[in-house]
């Protein structure tokens, strides 16, 4: 049974977006920050660190997880995704960012990572989301300057993109 | 907005956590999905001196059927019973309640035994378990043993769980035929805490209504058969006898108004699917 003990520091190991990766802790330590100051992987945001907001948003093991209500240590030997994560390469966005950029689905783009994280695991597992469902996912998010129904349409668009109802090949790649 | 300092244990056997829980001497909080307790840490409102992570133990990771009831142990997150697609004929009212918890983020960690451990008032979970008149099995190092979900909630967010036990299970009485369920709550937005949420439970003896979110635990109250204005009397008060308060989200008056036209709101409907 391992026992970490509050007064030092430990390495806890976890996969961030397919690499192996490990960083020195305190038991305390949130995921967000272990990602954030440990890691330098400061796509992941911080709004409340309460669960409310979302901005923190990233994927454990395929589920939608708040990352400021995650310890570091209890993620040992998951499989972490974050917004770095959704990229097709260098400066080429993935189909959900595209379809956000082509809907205007952000302005200051403080809330965006965790609703990427979000849809991106929804999707995933429900291809084919009603308006209703997505709108129920992007419940559990907070944007203050957007509004929901640009980021609801591009929902809807990304997961008709992914489902190859339809495409958008020469916006994918970043201007 | 940090947690405090605390040692951590993930423990790999329910021993372990027991062991853990016992030696702490009341210092300890068993962390499941984190939902609730991450948040008062990050807020320091507790300070434990241990956490004993329990999301490891293959023995609580799987909800089965026993002689008339859904057991749900305390691995098992909200999202993974919403998922089971038996639930709705096992236990339809916990199936009608459960997207009514959090968000689909949060569900996807928390689970219905931190649910009721936790024992917010305002809490779905704790509300359906009494509704049904399930029972919660706490286990410590040296016992096991059986609490009604009457006799379970105690306070605002207290319960008979000594600080040496921890929540094993939740049974959720089975559907039984010829009973009808409902659920109905009233909140700011979907997600947040219910201002008020009702339960009702309709056989052809009794009316069972439990109330969340207005006294300091979920309180239930069993009526005869009524309907029109002897049901409407009967409502109203059991309404006042809450003794509804006063906060930021909804003063007394209105939240007796919720009870009364939720509770007929729900009563109504679990008439209506009895079958
Ligand atoms: C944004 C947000 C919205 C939410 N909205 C709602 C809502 O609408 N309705 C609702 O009901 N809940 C809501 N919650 C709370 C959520 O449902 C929690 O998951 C739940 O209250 C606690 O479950 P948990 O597994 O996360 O427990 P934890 O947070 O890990 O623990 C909570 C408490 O219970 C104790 N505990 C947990 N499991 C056990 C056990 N097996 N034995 C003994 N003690 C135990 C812990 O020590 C701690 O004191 C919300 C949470 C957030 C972040
Ligand atoms: S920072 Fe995690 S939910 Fe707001
Ligand atoms: S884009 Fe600014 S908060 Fe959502």
């Amino acid at each position: 049974m391992p026992k970490l003990s509050a007064a030092s520091r430990h390495s806890v190991s976890f996969t961030v977006n397919g690499v192996a990766r490990s960083v020195e802790v305190e038991s305390r330590t949130l995921l967000t920050d272990a990602l954030r100051h440990g890691l330098g992987m400061t796509g992941t945001h911080v709004g409340c660190e309460h669960g409310v907001c979302g901005s923190c948003t990233v994927a454990i093991d395929g589920t939608m997880a708040r990352a400021c209500l995650t310890l570091a240590v209890a993620a040992e030997g998951c499989d972490i995704r974050t917004v770095e994560g959704l990229g097709l390469g260098p400066g080429r966005l993935g189909v959900l960012q595209a379809a956000f950029k082509r809907h205007h689905a952000l302005q200051c783009g403080f809330c965006t990572a965790g609703i990427l994280m979000s849809l991106d695991t929804y999707l995933r597992r429900h291809p084919d989301p009603s308006r209703e469902e997505l709108t129920l996912v992007i419940g559990g998010h907070l944007c203050r300057c957007t509004g929901y129904a640009p980021i609801v349409a591009a929902a809807l668009d990304a997961a008709a993109e992914l489902r190859g109802a339809q495409k958008h090949p020469e916006e994918t790649a970043h201007a | 907005m940090k947690p405090p300092a605390f040692d951590y244990i993930r423990a790999a056997h329910l021993d372990e956590a027991l062991g853990a829980l016992h030696a702490s001497g009341g210092d300890a909080r068993i962390l499941a999905g984190g939902q609730s307790l991450m948040p008062m840490l990050n807020m320091r409102l507790t300070r434990p001196a241990v956490l004993i992570d329990i999301m490891r133990l293959d023995a609580l990771a799987q909800p089965r059927l026993e002689k008339g009831a859904l057991v749900v142990p305390a691995g098992v997150r909200q999202a993974a019973l919403l998922d089971r697609a038996t639930l709705v004929d096992e236990v339809p009212l916990l199936a009608q309640a459960l997207p009514w918890v959090g968000h689909a983020q949060t569900r996807a960690r928390g689970t219905p035994c931190g649910s009721v451990a936790h024992a917010d008032p305002s809490a779905e979970t704790p509300l359906c378990l009494l509704a049904l008149e399930g029972e919660v099995r706490l286990r410590s190092r040296k016992r096991a043993r059986v609490v009604k979900s009457v006799d379970f909630f105690t306070g605002m967010m207290v319960t008979a769980r000594a600080e040496d036990e921890m929540v094993e299970a939740i049974a959720l009485p089975l559907r039984r035929p010829g009973t009808g369920y409902a659920f109905a709550e009233v909140a700011r937005r979907h997600g947040d805490y219910a201002i008020v949420a009702c339960a009702a439970t309709v056989d052809s003896r009794r009316i069972r209504l439990a109330v969340g979110g207005v006294a300091d635990r979920p309180t239930a109250r069993d009526l005869p058969l009524l309907d029109g204005s002897a049901l409407d009397d009967a409502l109203n008060a059991f309404a006042w006898d809450l003794g509804a308060g006063e906060d930021v989200h909804a003063t007394a008056r209105y939240r007796r108004d919720l009870v009364r036209h939720l509770g007929r709101q729900v009563i109504k409907e679990a008439l209506r699917c009895r079958n």
